[in-house]
């Protein structure tokens, strides 16, 4: 892997835990507070990741013809079936008994707070049993 | 209405989440990457399974780089609490029960459905795509389903 790699993924990487921490995601009290409808301020959070990533992801496949560092554009597919539809919901369920999704569990790690590695080893685990029963395609 | 709604204020949440997307942003703009967090969680199993839906292309070929975006996350948060939380008290109240057996539906889900909040919410919306924003319709309803029934039977 190269240098320039590792470099801009760890940077990438780190903005994104830097936000989650700074917006608050990081603490499952503050998740379960928005999804009882106590803070709202969630919603600022998705909305403000969103607004600069569709800026990201709309304007510069027009503006450059490839990505800085070489390679192409990805583009995002997801297809709405049976799997996506379960799937999305076991998410859901789990996402509301504990407050925490997978960027948060990971972050969480950098603020000392090692009661996350629970939900770590739950995401792990989760996505084990999900790999096994599922057929190579 | 604003101190209803937002009752902690709302310029953290808002600069939190616009500093996520330039996170998300920055590695597309290098790498023309897609980046959504849960497929860390099964791409990393590649390292230690040998079972062969751990080994498709997809997820040797990106296990590196998404184990770095990892650490990433981890210093990120780590510079976050240098810089500003110094008071901050790394605890939470909810019991390791819920927290492992959370953590394993959020696993199984993500995986399943192929993207979480990142995946789906973030990268699948900024995408326009729809069946992502499906996806974020439904898990979103079912937490808020079940947040509501967990403080209705436990207490929050």
């Amino acid at each position: 892997m190269k240098i320039k790699e590792l470099f801009f993924m760890l940077l990438g990487g780190a903005f994104f835990g830097f936000g989650l921490a700074y917006s608050g995601m990081i603490i499952p009290e503050v998740v379960l507070r928005f999804l009882n409808f106590k803070d709202f301020g969630l919603m600022l959070v998705m909305g403000g990741a969103v607004l600069v990533t569709t800026l990201f992801y709309q304007l510069l496949p027009r503006l450059i013809a490839k990505p800085l560092l070489g390679g192409k554009f990805d583009k995002r597919s997801a297809i709405f079936d049976r799997k996506l539809v379960i799937g999305a919901a076991i998410f859901g369920i789990g996402w509301g008994l504990c407050g925490v999704c997978p960027g948060p569990a990971i972050a969480a790690l950098g603020v000392g707070n090692f009661k996350m590695l629970w939900v770590l080893a739950g995401i792990f685990l989760g996505a084990y049993i999900q790999g096994r029963q599922t057929i190579r395609s | 209405m604003l101190d209803s709604l937002f009752p902690t204020g709302w310029s953290s949440f808002l600069i939190g989440g616009l500093m996520i997307g330039v996170g998300v942003g920055l590695m597309f703009l290098m790498f023309g990457r897609v980046v959504g967090l849960s497929t860390f969680f099964t791409s990393s199993w590649s390292w230690l399974s040998k079972k062969p839906y751990f080994h498709q292309s997809t997820f040797i070929d990106s296990r590196s780089w998404r184990l770095w975006c990892a650490v990433g996350l981890v210093c990120g948060a780590f510079i976050w609490k240098v810089l500003f939380g110094a008071e901050f008290n790394a605890d939470t109240s909810v019991s390791p029960i819920l927290l492992v057996i959370g953590g394993m539906l959020v696993g199984y889900g993500s995986r399943l459905s192929n993207g979480c909040t990142s995946g789906h919410g973030i990268c699948g919306l900024s995408s326009l795509s729809i069946p992502s924003l499906g996806a974020v319709a439904i898990f979103m309803a079912m937490a808020i389903g079940t947040a509501h029934l967990v403080t209705y039977f436990l207490g929050s």
